[in-house]
């Protein structure tokens, strides 16, 4: 888009520096000496807090000073200042004050050094500037070779120690300097000595640090708000004026009418304080003044500072336009790079059209087509909701109604610019906090649906780190050309399935994915060709049903079903998930079917799992990506969820309690079990108090006892899971998902339905609570399983109420953990960002930042992009040494 | 002085953990840099106080080059601008 034309100049530099009590005085509009606002008929009080001459809020009104309005013309606001009866110190410079006093002389006001050494650090200070160096420690240097002088060499003052009373109060020798006592000195010291001191002569002089007068800022700065009760409520900056002019009212009273030294000291002090607070309200050191509610006032200091400041919040990340905001809900027919955006939101988003004599009759033809009535979803048609007129550099812009919409559309010139309704296809950012990774932000295309929650395929919720238990997203739409060009070509969800960490897939299958590919591969299914064509169907499959192989062609194998899937050229063995790692492998003869052999695109044999479709280990999902490239993979996840999810739906898939069910003679082999494991533990105690534990190298004897006994426990629950594992078999839903890597792991099985184990807490047995026992339900110093956190129960047979708590506090731990972790986690990542934001690798391999300084030589040492290396290696060699061996 | 005793005591450059160190000739210098296209100064720095520096004899305004072993390259070079430490 155009921009209004406009002088465009480009800034040199920011000089920081003091503002001089004249230059205050100058810049001022008024005098500020009533400590009130508005009178009693709601007009701003002359000389008050919200004199006109300040500028002005209400819209309509006038600036006394400048003549502008709020509105279009924009009266900037002008500041006004209050004068100080006495001077002030500025907490913000404290530290600054402290050093000049501590290196110059109070008489003199000379630096406390000979002047060959002003001219050696003159000259070391000449060249660092000439070097470009960082020169903070130099001038600490001098400032530190100042304070050990106990003479002025210049006037043989004796020179006392100067010291910090925190927040804004500096002691000589133990007595307390006034504002007005440091003032003098400071204008004491010569100009010419100032660079010394790290203050640059030209933009400020040592005693505009203590202030003389206060700048009021402009009532822009400080809008008061009106109530609906129609009272008037201010901003807190007000408040705390408000209490400066009242102090510094009374304090210049009582010094003029001759008060005692002590009262005028204290309001003196008072001053100070009102003064400090403004400009900080959290010194360290003083109460922060508070509002009548209690609440602490939001100074200066406050309004920049940190999260919630000017920085953070207003500068450095703004609220944007042309974005949407809602639950996410599931949809496994969508393809991974699409969003499904509720109709309500494709309405009010726009993307500019330039209009051209291209595409006039299509702009015109979308402007017609607005309708303000509630539309079905069916009929859903993008229309037009402005039109941005540009006549002689006058930018007009024209809502389209259903009213007037035939009216626009023929008035259309060329040139002009059509705000247009989000369309099928349109590219879009879809992003969730918190954006962990680049791949928290990715592109889709839209699919324009009815309902009210965006939608999207399962597969992406792990990059994007979502679920759907009320999780919402953000949408945001490109404006431009330039950005829909670059968000296809960087960041399309297919073009994130590699990691820039390892440089695997991220995207998967998962779930029911995984679940119902393995339903369909194990060993052989026999499937009629109605089912076989149902499934195909669903992929979307165009060709002859595969090769009816079972049985004389009456039934269709799944493992054809699934190798349509696979493009002819691939050729794989591995190991599937299903492996269970037997002793003696009979590789390629697996009974279990656990051995994966696909040539020239058919899947001989093995089960098709988390090993072959999974995020992170898929290997027929790596090889499509890696041989066919990100689209093929894009096509592959889409087909393969489909196919997942049509044949669990086919052959019906749950899971009960009931599938924890194991014969009672298992449970009986689990008690006993469980018996021995305790008898054991018994002995080790007894041996532990009969002092008879033999200690193991490096441990005391009571980290001994509980060593092995942590060992015995879990040997217990293992064998627990063991015993029940053999009686849960293929099947069992439950085992399905644990073996193929769906969902849940043979852990959680045998913890429900064998033992659940031993609870620790910091990795320890659980030995707190009372004196020497966990509860009251123990004796004293019992170091047993059961009265240290043994959960022997399972947890279909329910926990006894002992096992309960020590459940719930082994629970416990790992949820303050994880919350301790998010946040520690989080500030680390923030400074790891603030530091590396510039780093970035330039066109000759080098890694360099924004000015210039080679960070490495060259990326990651070897300049391999790890999204697109094997393992961290460039070449996979083996696969090219396969490949040659079997003349592919 | 403090740091030249410590040469004395203990070689670090047969030390296994500090990788090779040398300071190279003009010509090389002249092409590293037309080979990055950098001045001097965009270079890492090391001081000329350095163990190391001490140890191999860089001058301020020479340039060191470093070979490390590294993880994904199983060799990385680096070079740094000895400058004048600031004490």
């Amino acid at each position: 888009m155009e921009r209004p034309r406009s002088i465009t100049k480009k800034i040199g530099s920011i000089n920081f520096s003091l503002l001089s009590p004249n230059e205050i005085r100058k810049m001022s509009a008024t005098k500020v000496i009533t400590a009130d606002t508005y009178d009693d008929d709601g007009f701003p009080i002359a000389m008050g807090l919200m004199d006109p001459r300040l500028g002005v809020i209400e819209p309509g009104l006038r600036c006394k000073t400048c003549g502008l309005r709020v509105g279009k013309d924009k009266c900037p606001g002008h500041f006004g200042h209050i004068d100080l009866a006495m001077p002030v110190i500025h907490v913000g410079l404290v530290k600054t004050i402290r050093d000049c006093l501590r290196a110059t002389c109070r008489d003199c006001g000379r630096l406390l050094l000979t002047d060959k050494q002003k001219n050696e650090y003159r000259e070391e200070l000449d060249k660092y500037k000439l070097e470009g160096r960082d020169n903070t420690y130099l001038l600490k240097q001098i400032i530190k070779g100042c304070v050990k002088s106990e003479k002025c060499i210049h006037c043989d003052r004796e020179i006392g120690k100067i010291e910090l009373d925190k927040p804004t109060s500096i002691r000589e020798n133990g007595k307390k300097l006034t504002p007005s006592e440091i003032r003098e000195w400071l204008e004491k010291i010569p100009d010419e000595e100032l660079p010394f001191l790290d203050i640059d002569k030209k933009s400020a002089r040592p005693e505009w640090m203590v202030l003389t007068v206060l700048p009021v800022p402009p009532v822009t700065v400080r809008p008061s708000v009106t109530l609906e009760s129609g009272e008037r409520s201010e901003d807190d900056l007000t408040h705390k004026l408000v209490d400066v002019i009242r102090i510094n009212q009374r304090l210049q009273e009582n010094r003029d009418a001759g008060a005692p030294q002590l009262i005028v000291e204290d309001l003196w002090e008072l001053l100070q304080y009102h003064i400090t607070t403004y400009l900080d309200n959290q010194t360290s050191g003083i109460p922060p003044a508070r509002h009548r509610s209690g609440r602490p006032l939001k100074t200066l200091a406050q309004r920049l500072k940190g999260k919630e400041g000017r920085f953070r919040s207003n500068l450095s990340g703004k609220r944007v336009n042309f974005s949407a905001r809602t639950v996410i809900s599931p949809d496994p027919n969508l393809s991974i790079n699409e969003i499904g955006v509720p109709m309500e939101i494709a309405k009010e988003l726009t993307v500019p059209v330039k209009v051209t004599s291209h595409n006039l009759e299509w702009c015109k033809q979308m402007i017609k087509q607005k309708t303000d009535s509630y539309q079905e979803m069916e009929d859903y048609t993008p229309s037009v909701n402005y039109v941005i007129r540009d006549t002689e550099g006058m930018k007009q812009r024209i809502k389209v109604t259903e009213r007037n919409a035939e009216e626009v559309a023929e008035k259309l010139e060329l040139g002009s610019i059509i705000e247009r309704q989000l369309m099928n296809g349109d590219i879009t950012l879809f992003n969730r906090q918190p954006s962990l990774h680049r791949m928290s932000m990715m592109a889709h295309r839209v699919k324009v649906v009815p309902y009210k929650t965006f939608r999207f395929n399962l597969s992406v919720c792990p990059p994007y780190n979502a679920d759907f238990d009320g999780d919402e997203m953000n949408l945001h739409l490109l404006q431009g050309e330039e950005a829909q060009a670059e968000a296809e070509i960087l960041m399309k969800v297919q073009e994130n399935i590699l990691s820039p960490r390892f440089g695997g897939a991220i995207i998967g299958g998962i779930h029911d994915h995984i679940s119902g590919c393995f339903l369909l591969t194990h060993r052989v299914k026999k499937m009629s060709s109605d089912y076989a064509s149902h499934i195909l169907a669903a992929i979307g499959y165009e060709g002859g049903l595969p090769k009816e192989t079972v049985e004389k062609g009456k039934y269709v194998s799944g493992k054809d079903i699934f190798s349509t899937l696979l493009p002819d050229d691939l050729n794989l063995e591995y190991r599937a998930k299903t492996c269970l790692n037997c002793e003696v492998c009979n590789a390629p003869k697996c009974p279990y079917d656990a051995h994966v052999i696909i040539k020239k695109g058919r899947l001989l044999q093995g089960t098709i799992d988390e090993n072959s479709i999974g995020a992170f280990k898929g290997r027929i999902l790596d090889r499509i990506i890696r041989d066919h490239g990100m689209d093929a993979g894009r096509e592959f996840i889409d087909k393969v969820t489909r196919m997942g999810i049509t044949a669990i739906t086919l052959f019906g898939f749950t899971t009960a309690i009931d599938d924890e069910d194991i014969p009672e003679e298992a449970k009986r082999q689990i008690t006993e079990g469980l018996e021995k494991a305790m008898k054991k533990i018994h002995g080790l105690v007894k041996a532990y108090e009969n002092e008879e534990l033999e200690s193991l190298p490096g441990r005391s004897l009571e980290e001994t006892l509980e060593m092995e006994i942590m060992r015995v426990t879990g040997r217990a629950r293992d064998m627990a899971g063991e015993i029940a594992g053999k009686h849960l078999g293929l099947n069992n839903s439950a085992v399905i998902m644990a073996k193929s890597g769906a969902r849940g792991s043979m852990l959680n099985l045998s913890q429900m339905s064998g033992c659940v184990g031993q609870q620790a807490v910091r990795g320890e047995r659980i030995h707190r609570g009372y004196q020497y026992r966990t509860l009251p339900h123990f004796k004293k110093h019992d170091l047993g399983a059961s009265a240290k956190g043994f959960v022997a129960s399972s947890y279909k047979t329910g926990l006894t109420p002992t096992e309960y708590f020590f459940h719930s506090m082994g629970g416990r731990e790992g949820l303050v953990d994880t919350a301790v972790r998010t946040s520690r986690s989080g500030y680390m990542q923030r400074r790891l960002i603030n530091a590396l934001e510039d780093v970035k690798v330039e066109n000759d391999g080098t890694v360099r930042h924004s000015g210039g300084q080679i960070i490495q030589f060259k990326y990651g040492e070897d300049g391999v992009d790890p999204a697109r290396s094997l393992d961290g290696n460039a070449v996979d060699i083996n696969r090219i040494i396969t490949d040659i061996k079997e003349g592919n | 002085m403090a740091k030249e005793t410590h040469k004395q005591e203990f070689e670090i450059m047969r030390h296994d953990l500090v990788p090779l160190h040398e300071v190279i000739s003009e010509e090389e210098k002249k092409q590293l840099f037309e080979d990055l296209n950098i001045t001097p100064d965009q270079l890492p720095k090391i001081m000329d106080t350095d163990p190391v520096s001490i140890s191999i004899g860089a001058k301020p305004g020479q340039i060191v080059k470093i070979v490390r072993k590294s993880h994904t390259a199983n060799e990385a070079v680096a070079y740094r601008l000895v400058v004048e430490s600031n004490d």
